[in-house]
Order: C-alpha cells, then structure tokens, then sequence
C-alpha cells in the first residue's frame, strides 16, 4: 500500500512540474508511456498466468521441495542460470519471484533468480558485443553471474 | 492484424491451458483464477504509473544530453553521474548498449560503463518501487546497496583487464 502511494505521489509531482513547463511534451510522455505499456502487456499477462497455474498447481510444500532452504545449492545454481538466460522484464519478474518466496522458495535461490536475471543477459549479449565488444561483454556477464550468486549468498544470511 | 495475434500468442496459449485445466481439474483451475486475478488487480493499480513516469523521463532528459555528462564526468563524479543516470527510468538494457560505446569512444572510462549498464539493468527507480511492493523493502534495500557493490568492483576488474582500450571487434 505504501509503495503504491509513493509511486502515485511521485508521479503527481513529476506531472506538475511537467505541466507547468510544457503541455505538450507531457502529453508526449502519456504518448510514450502508453505505447511501452501495450508493448509489455503480452508479458505481464503471460508471467501472471503462468504465476496462477504454477501456483493453483503446485502447493507450497511442492515448491519447498523444489526451491525451498532443502535443495542446497543445486536448486540455487538452476535458478541463476534461469535468470541468466530469460529475458523476463524485471517489472515483472517481481511478482513472480515474490509469489515464490511467500509459498516457501528460499530467499538465496529467489534473490539469485533475481540477480542474475537483471546482471546478466545472455539473449542480448549479441547485442552487447556488437557495440562494446567480446572481451568486455565476455567478461561482464561472467562477472556478473559469479558476483549474482555471491549477492544471493549475502542476502541469505542477512534476511 | 497477424501482429496482434503474435504479440498475444504466448497469453493466448495460456488462457487455452486455464481452459483445459477447467474441464480436468476445476478445482486447480479455480485456485489458478484466483491467484491470477489477485496479481492482476495489484499490477493494474502499479503499472501504468510507472509506464508513464519512464514516458516523462524519455521526454525531458534527452539521450545526447546523457552522452555529454558522462563523456566528461571523470573518477568519483563521472562514476556517480553513470550510477544515476542508469537509475532513470528510460527504456531496455538494449538502448543503453549503443548509448555505452558512444561513450566510451569519447573517452569515458570502462569502470563508469560497466556502473552505467548495471545501474541501468538492474537498479531503475520505477523497478525498485515494484520491487518493494512484491518483496518487501528489506529485500529491495539488500539488493540495491550489494549489486551497487558488486558493480564497483566488477568495473574496476573489468577495468584492470581491458585497460582504456577500446573495443576489439
């Protein structure tokens, strides 16, 4: 509730300054938006219907077995990898991953899902080498992925 | 038209499985519906805001403005302005990419690169609101100071590796 009211409120000040130095560049803004939102809409559907099957499917103490405190590093290791190769919106990838911490997923397996799934892109990485390189994309996403896992490791020990 | 139907194929298929899961198991299905709706109800409350807040933040900071900032923006500075212009909410990892090796080739440091993609990966302000909503501000917090971290030292690694160098194809 709290962070829907910030955002809300955010947005009211972002707009009011907006309007008052230029109308029509905040009706472009609306343009802008509107038209990213209607590109991400497929998705977000997507990843919401896939949260209530994989949910109304699975019960909690399935989801423990699989990705629970249990399954130790193995279950850690998949989930990075996962994120490291899906190209989820991390928009929403929150609510999927929060789903899965409240039924039972550990929190270093979903904070590693996380991680990764924002530092490293292996779907875009033929993007990234073209406009900065092998070396340096080589070495970011490999980076990225050990230093995913050690964030995982960290949070789990501090939440 | 076709379009359309390509950009839903994937809720499509989806919706099928819901329907399917109707006939063999209602009960699931019905567990499945709910969950849905109850995600879809808190989305729809946070989504657009933050849809038209990237809108706003695409409008009035232009991109070649970011160029000149950082170009210039050397140690500490430079590292912070790459820090949080990454943090502004504009657009996919895949803009930003071409946007990095103009920068780089008018001299920002490899250091300040790897803090601007990963700043503009993985701590944008709109997706950190999200974040707190779903997972909670303990975890958002944690996240965001160790992947800044992690970034630092990655950009001086990386730095250390490949030097000023440009790069190679």
């Amino acid at each position: 509730m709290i962070t829907i009211i910030t955002i809300y409120g955010i947005l009211a000040i972002a707009l009011v300054f907006s309007l008052i130095k230029s109308r029509e560049k905040t009706k472009k803004a609306f343009v802008v938006g509107g038209k990213a939102l209607l590109k991400t809409a497929p998705s977000i559907l997507s990843v919401l219907g896939v949260i209530g099957i994989t949910l109304g499917i699975l019960s909690p103490q399935t989801i423990q077995k699989l990705i629970g405190a249990g399954t130790g590093f193995a279950g850690t290791l998949i989930a990075a990898v996962i994120g490291a190769v899906t190209l989820i919106p991390s928009l929403v990838a929150f609510p999927l991953a929060g789903s899965l911490l409240r039924t039972g997923a550990s929190v270093v397996t979903v904070s590693a899902f996380i991680t990764t799934l924002v530092m490293v892109g292996i779907v875009t990485s033929p993007m990234e080498i073209k406009a900065l390189g092998k070396k340096f994309t080589l070495l970011r996403n490999g980076l990225g992925f050990v230093f995913a896992l050690l964030i995982a490791l960290i949070m789990e020990a501090v939440l | 038209m076709k379009n359309i139907v390509k950009q839903f194929a994937v809720p499509l298929v989806i919706l099928l499985i819901f329907v399917g899961l109707a006939f063999w198991v209602p009960d699931t299905a019905r567990n499945s519906a709910t969950i849905f709706w109850n995600y879809l109800k808190e989305m729809i409350l946070i989504i657009p805001p933050v849809f038209v807040l990237m809108g706003l933040m695409e409008v009035w900071v232009p991109k070649n403005k970011i160029q000149e900032w950082l170009g210039r923006g050397s140690g500490l500075k430079g590292a912070i302005i790459a820090f949080s212009l990454g943090t502004l909410p504009t657009g996919s990892l895949y803009v930003a990419f071409p946007i990095a090796a103009s920068l780089i080739d008018k001299g920002a440091s490899i250091t300040n690169i790897v803090l601007f993609l990963g700043s503009w990966a993985a701590l944008k302000v709109p997706q950190l609101l999200v974040e707190i909503q779903f997972m909670g501000l303990a975890f958002a917090a944690w996240r965001f100071v160790l992947t800044l971290g992690a970034l630092t030292i990655m950009g001086l690694i990386i730095q250390r590796i490949i030097g000023t160098k440009k790069k190679e194809a």
